[in-house]
């Protein structure tokens, strides 16, 4: 089944265009790897899909519900979508605890007005962030922390929404081989789990490792799509990648 | 002890302003520079109702925080639009429209004249006349304010507030709805300014324009980076420091004129000083960037 239908999606910068007529289905509770060089479109994709940017046309179709145009980044929550950033956005003036507390926490005005967080949320946060060995780090604040602690804590901070679809903008960068091997294991669990994870990567051999399904984008467009042994064994991909 | 009485509420009130104002600097990151214009729409509300319609001053106080309220969710709907530097300058703005406003509706404002022979608040009847008493009133008023504010800043909202400080588009991929957030607490720091409005013109009995200008905004804001910012207490701290300030220059003996001219410089001075060497205030938990 597939949880994501995008027909002829466009976006352009001042001229630019960033994502062109693009259609692509991606399946439901497996892992699909967006890969492509740089400048093709799969941040934009990313950011489109988690309402950062807004779409110029096309539709997009998420679990059967036709999604707005102009869907906001608020609305993420309603379709069950969460992500993170390939420039890692944490709120650093704040603790790691707290960075995790306020994706758990309530997102009304005038319930979280009254609400201060509790045994519940304090027990799902030490949870979250035993995963990644955080809690020891949890009243220190987020600026704090080095750059794979605060990669793992972006993820974390996904982790916390209870999504049904989970962007991961290039996960892996920077990170080092421990630190690989606990994000891999967070991303196969939530395939065990019946998650759909979409990852933007540049790393092709974990691709290769973590992928259901890879999806090649060049200049805004499509340019293959399939097994990852088959996609990236394709000529017209090896001359993307490597020049003909 | 009237001169220490005199000193004690004038610190009541710029305590409210500098917790009211922390909330939106501080804790949201919105660096507002129109805090004196919702300090003056309570101080203006309280002295025509109050010398005009000869009502009550608690209801005065309510009608200033009301219109503080309308004229803070219009103005923050406008600011939603500006972001950083722009944001500032457009609030700034508004306390020159604002500010305007109290000078020219003169038949209603009295102009730049300003409105003389304010009353002080009755209660149950009975008129608060001496300082001590007027004491009490701003204290309890400065309590309860204190109080909700550390209500609003330790809740899920407060916690919300701080991450819309450091990234709202990251927090809006979480499901909130931060315009919301900062209309919210925009509206409620505008009330809060108001009510030390509505202190201000019946203890003071006078007020004009002047006192509501962007320098007033200015000065507020000096309190709150001094004491720090994202931090009640480093608010109480700022007001209490720049609140004393021209009473130890009183001590050194300055003439009059000379004392203002070298407050101002201090005041200058400390927000260099600072911001050079210690961005987070005395007690401050944010680092504006």
């Amino acid at each position: 089944m597939n949880i994501l239908k995008l027909k002829k999606i466009r976006k352009h910068f001042n001229g630019v265009l960033a994502l062109d007529n693009l259609s692509l289905d991606i399946k439901a509770e497996g892992i699909t790897g967006i890969v492509g060089p740089n400048g093709s479109g799969k941040t934009t994709l990313i950011n489109i899909l988690s309402g950062c940017e807004s779409l110029d046309g096309g539709t997009i179709i998420i679990d059967d519900s036709l999604r707005s145009k102009k869907m906001r980044a608020y609305e993420n929550s309603i379709f069950g979508i969460t992500r993170t950033f390939q420039e890692i956005r944490l709120f650093e003036q704040m603790t790691v605890l707290d960075n995790v507390l306020v994706v758990l926490t309530e997102k009304n005005v005038l319930g979280a007005i009254f609400e201060k967080h509790g045994e519940y949320h304090l027990m799902k946060a030490e949870e979250l962030l035993k995963v990644v060995n955080l809690w020891e780090k949890r009243n220190e604040l987020a600026i704090n922390l080095s750059y794979g602690q605060r990669k793992l804590l972006e993820i974390t901070r996904a982790l916390s929404t209870d999504a049904k679809i989970y962007l991961f903008d290039e996960p892996f960068a920077g990170l080092f081989p421990e630190m690989i091997k606990t994000v891999m294991k967070i991303i196969k669990k939530l395939k065990e789990e019946g998650k759909t994870v979409i990852l933007v990567e540049h790393n092709m051999l974990l691709m290769r490792e973590l992928c259901d399904e890879i999806v090649v984008m060049d200049n805004g467009k499509l340019l293959s799509k399939g097994k990852p042994e088959e996609v990236l064994n394709k000529k017209k991909v090896l001359d993307v990648y490597l020049g003909k | 002890m009237e001169y220490f009485i005199h000193i004690g509420i004038v610190f009541f009130i710029y305590a409210i302003l500098a917790v009211s104002l922390n909330l939106v600097v501080g804790y949201t990151g919105l660096l507002s520079l129109a805090h004196a214009a919702f300090f003056g729409i309570g101080a203006y509300a309280t002295a025509i109702l109050l010398t005009k319609y000869n009502i009550n001053f608690f209801v005065s106080a309510g009608v200033g925080m009301g219109l503080a309220g309308m004229a803070s969710l219009f103005i923050g709907i406008v600011l939603s639009k500006f972001k950083d530097d722009y944001y500032a300058l457009a609030s700034l703005g508004f306390n020159v429209i604002v500010c305007s406003f109290f000078i020219n509706l003169d038949s209603i404002t009295g102009g730049v004249i300003g409105i003389p022979g304010i009353k002080k608040p009755s209660f149950f009847g009975l008129e608060i006349h001496s300082n001590f008493a007027y004491l009490i009133l701003a204290l309890v008023f400065f309590v309860i304010i204190f109080l909700v504010s550390r209500f609003i800043v330790q809740s899920s909202f407060g916690r919300a507030l701080r991450a819309i400080r450091d990234d709202e588009n990251a927090l809006a991929v979480f499901g909130y709805k931060v315009l919301n957030f900062k209309l919210v607490i925009f509206v409620i720091s505008a009330m809060m300014a108001a009510i030390a409005g509505s202190l201000f013109a019946s203890y003071i009995t006078y007020i004009d324009p002047s006192i509501f200008t962007i320098t007033e905004s200015v000065f507020i804001l000096t309190i709150i980076i001094l004491g720090g910012l994202s931090s009640l207490r480093g608010s109480l701290l700022g007001a209490l420091f720049l609140i004393l300030l021209p009473e130890y220059l009183r001590i050194l003996g300055l003439p009059n004129d000379t004392a203002a001219q070298v407050r101002q410089i201090i005041y200058g001075l400390a927000l260099i000083f600072l911001m050079l060497y210690r961005p987070k205030g005395l007690v401050g938990e944010y680092e504006m960037k």
